[in-house]
């Protein structure tokens, strides 16, 4: 038969795999000869048995404005993708750094605002940002940490450096696809897997509950740690259950809590029972309907009197969600020189803030080469991608920024990186994205791994679930030099 | 734990016990048909009876034929308790609890819904109806392998376990009570072989064919009545299920067995020296439909005081006198 990847050509894109056609990158050799030597039909084999246990493992998402809790398997590509240990070394520095200075900005926000009075930021744009949350002013959680859970979205232009596209700092998804991925691929590559040393992602369920038994304000051995959710028709409440189940603990809704005397409690059959940490998987906006919304039946009423308190720790934090606005965005770089007189590893993608003058008559007047985001909607909603739109989509951003523009910021569209992928029958390029995932508790640790999201439509740079968008196993190698032997699984 | 997650762990085990039992039903209905061809031919009726959904089915059909209640009870996805919908719900359950549950557990929950949901598209029943049958039962039976080999006996597993054995006590009845009915008239019929056949199904309908012999060894009517209510030993007959739901129940406040701290051990201890110190020829006296119709009123009493002791939600008021 012709070899899987004799016809594959990166077609000038920066490729992960291939430095250029029939040319593997470092690291990449040992899997694609393991895949060029499969019999006939049996990398698609060994896909379908892949997407099966996906299946069977119940490991879907809810897809909103569909029917009414919708259920697909998550797409998953069982070529994986590959990041050296070099170049993982950037992005671990760069996201410890990020994360550092985005804490700090984030206490700042809610205590002094230096950072506004000494003119790096306009105040504005804070104070006037959705997710500013007045309500947050003078908290002081443990040891001043509010992000401890983040996933930063980078992608990889044609240049081949890494880029930081978007920071999630309040609830963000998609740590158990990592480890559910990795999983399956183990069974799908045992050999080469095996051969490759590849740093594990195991561990990050451990990481996690020790990160969050560590917040809690009761001073003993084994405090009462839940993960909170919204509930089974939320769109990540697979991983919500998955990280219950791995960390061993349990996943309560705001009905299973009270508020009472100062204290939450979870109802239990046997009456009420304290709890000291949540890991709450519900936005700010929904956590307490006597703070922030009043309409919400998810939240628990009296939480965050509780929080305030000292008597129950939140992870994350209420109002973390300022520092990840696309509009402060474009200031993070400087926001890492102000707090930490360093210039940033990973550099930002420039950004354009629509609610300046004259950033806004460049973004109108190029919206065919730009992409435009809202600040405040995530999941690839509300967004334009300009040289994939079309005239009528154009002209109704247009409308759209004139009448709001602190609603939006734009960028350059950048060349994703591409990857091979599994599309039909044959393996062709397509774009990916990368999502490390962050734990900040007494230290800050990045997991050796990520989500890597990759766009199935063909010439597509949209990587959301919600838009068409799979995933892959991300193996980060642990040395630069190439793995041993060969192998045959 | 929690009593949401309790309550969905019972119900989880209810709805797959019930469509499990519901799936016996008819495979044993389908057997008879093949022993009893022509005008002997058995009724599908009594099984939409036995659902207790009579009236319901009449809404939907003008007959009880073969295939409008084989769908009716298998895949009509607006009945309640069709095969389809129980083992949907009994799924959504699952869903809700996969942190409670083992990871084992969930996954049959699920392949099995997804088996019977593909077959419910494709009409597969029709095809081979016995092993689709026998595949809902032995995944069931899978299930109850896993809970007992790999999860716990914590709280989670005594609520599986509670759910479980009330469906059970409670459906055995049922098929007794609604044969018994048909059956009756033709007592003086009693050894000919085709009646020997059908409360042979009666028996096979519960698993307990053989069980039964082994005891018994004739078929009389009788014995079979005083077998399914009151045989000690074998796990689906509803004296050994009251048991079983009283250990569980013990096991989850920790009171022991022969007392009780809650209206639902209270119920069921009552029950439970009913069905220990019983015989049949009282239950004769009184009138087999009527013992059965007080047994399904007191399991469901039963099932009333287990969701108000353990699974209620009370109020913050309540609560706050509670907590201190």
């Amino acid at each position: 038969m012709e070899k899987a990847f004799s016809d594959y050509d990166p077609e000038g894109f920066f490729d992960e795999i291939f430095e250029s056609k029939g040319v593997p990158r470092p690291g990449a050799g040992l899997l694609l000869d393991r895949i060029e030597n499969l019999p006939e039909g049996d990398l698609l084999l060994r896909q379908r048995a892949a997407e099966k246990a996906l299946l069977q493992m119940g490991i879907t998402f809810t897809v909103y404005g569909d029917d009414a809790g919708t259920e697909k398997i998550f797409p998953f590509d069982i070529i994986p993708r590959i990041v050296t240990a070099s170049d993982w070394s950037i992005i671990e520095q760069g996201l410890k750094q990020r994360i550092h200075a985005l804490n700090e900005f984030i206490n700042d926000i809610y205590h002094d605002k230096k950072i506004l009075s000494d003119g790096v930021i306009p105040p504005e744009l804070v104070l006037s940002a959705a997710s500013y949350r007045n309500q947050c002013e003078n908290l002081n959680p443990p040891r001043g940490v509010w992000c401890h859970v983040t996933g930063t979205d980078l992608v990889r232009n044609s240049d081949g450096r890494f880029y930081v596209l978007e920071d999630n700092l309040r609830c963000p998804s998609g740590v158990s696809y990592v480890l559910e991925n990795r999983q399956v691929l183990k069974k799908t590559f045992p050999k080469v897997f095996a051969a490759s040393r590849i740093r594990p992602v195991d561990d990050y369920p451990n990481l996690l509950l020790e990160m969050l038994q560590s917040l809690s304000p009761a001073r003993i051995d084994s405090p009462s740690v839940v993960v909170l959710t919204p509930g089974m028709h939320n769109s990540a409440y697979f991983e919500h259950s998955f990280l219950a189940k791995q960390m061993g603990i349990e996943l309560v809704e705001g009905r299973d809590l009270v508020v009472s005397k100062n204290f939450v409690y979870a109802r239990t059959t046997k009456g009420l029972k304290r709890i000291d940490v949540i890991y709450r998987r519900i936005d700010d906006d929904f956590l307490d309907p006597t703070m922030f919304r009043s309409d919400s039946v998810l939240g628990v009423p009296g939480l965050m009197d509780v929080y305030r308190r000292g008597h129950v720790a939140l992870a994350n934090g209420p109002g973390t969600g300022i520092a990840d606005d696309k509009a402060i965005y474009a200031y993070v770089p400087s926001i890492i020189r102000y707090y930490m007189n360093e210039d940033p590893i990973i550099p930002n993608v420039p950004t354009y803030i629509c609610a300046k003058p004259e950033d806004r008559k460049y973004t109108l007047e190029n919206l065919d080469k730009l992409v435009v985001k809202s600040v405040n909607e995530s999941g690839g909603y509300g967004m334009l991608v300009g040289p994939h739109s079309t005239k009528a989509e154009r002209e109704k951003f247009h409308k759209l920024i004139e009448s709001d523009p602190r609603r939006y910021i734009s960028q350059p569209t950048l060349s994703l990186s591409r990857t091979p992928t599994i599309v039909g029958e044959h393996i062709e390029g397509r774009h990916v994205d990368l999502r490390p995932y962050v734990l900040y508790g007494k230290e800050i640790a990045v997991i050796p791994g990520g989500l890597t999201r990759v766009a199935l439509r063909k010439g597509s740079l949209v990587v959301n679930s919600s838009q068409g968008g799979g995933s892959k196993d991300t193996w980060v190698l642990s040395g630069d030099d190439e793995p041993e032997s060969e192998g045959d699984g | 734990m929690l009593s949401r997650a309790a309550e969905a762990i019972y119900w989880m085990s209810r709805y797959v016990e019930r469509a499990e039992n519901t799936a016996r039903f008819i495979d044993v209905n389908l057997h008879l048909m093949l022993d009893l061809p022509g005008r002997n031919s058995p009724q599908w009726e009594p099984l939409v009876t036995v659902t207790g959904d009579r009236d319901d089915f009449l809404t939907r059909y003008d007959s009880f034929s073969e295939e409008n209640v084989v769908h009716y009870l298998t895949f009509n996805s607006e009945y309640q308790n069709s095969v389809l919908s129980c083992l949907y719900m009994a799924r959504e359950n699952a869903r809700s609890v996969r942190e409670a549950i083992s990871s084992e557990m969930w996954e049959q929950v699920n392949s099995l819904y997804l088996m019977v949901k593909e077959a419910s598209i494709e009409d597969r029943e029709h095809s081979t109806p016995h092993a689709f049958f026998h595949h809902i039962k032995m995944s069931k039976h899978l299930l109850s392998g896993l809970t007992e080999e790999i999860m716990s006996q914590g709280e989670e597993w005594q609520f599986f376990r509670l759910g479980m054995m009330l469906e059970r006590g409670d459906k055995t009845s049922r098929i007794l009570d609604v044969k018994y009915f048909i059956l009756l008239p033709r007592l003086e019929y009693t050894g000919t072989p085709y009646d020997n056949i059908e409360w042979a199904a009666v028996l096979k309908s519960t698993s307990a064919l053989e069980m039964y012999r082994k005891r018994f060894h004739r078929i009389t009517p009788r014995e079979v009545a005083e077998f399914l209510i009151f045989d000690p030993l074998f796990p689906r007959t509803v004296r050994f299920c009251v048991k079983s739901a009283e250990r569980s129940l013990h096991q989850v406040t920790g009171t022991p067995v022969g007392t009780f701290s809650n209206t639902a051990e209270r119920r069921i201890g009552l029950l439970k020296a009913e069905l220990d110190y019983g015989e049949i020829e009282e239950v004769f006296k009184m009138g087999l439909h009527e013992f059965i119709d007080g047994l399904q009123t007191k399991m469901n009493d039963i099932g009333e005081a287990i969701g108000e002791n353990f699974f209620g939600y009370t109020s913050a008021d309540e609560l706050d006198s509670q907590s201190q």
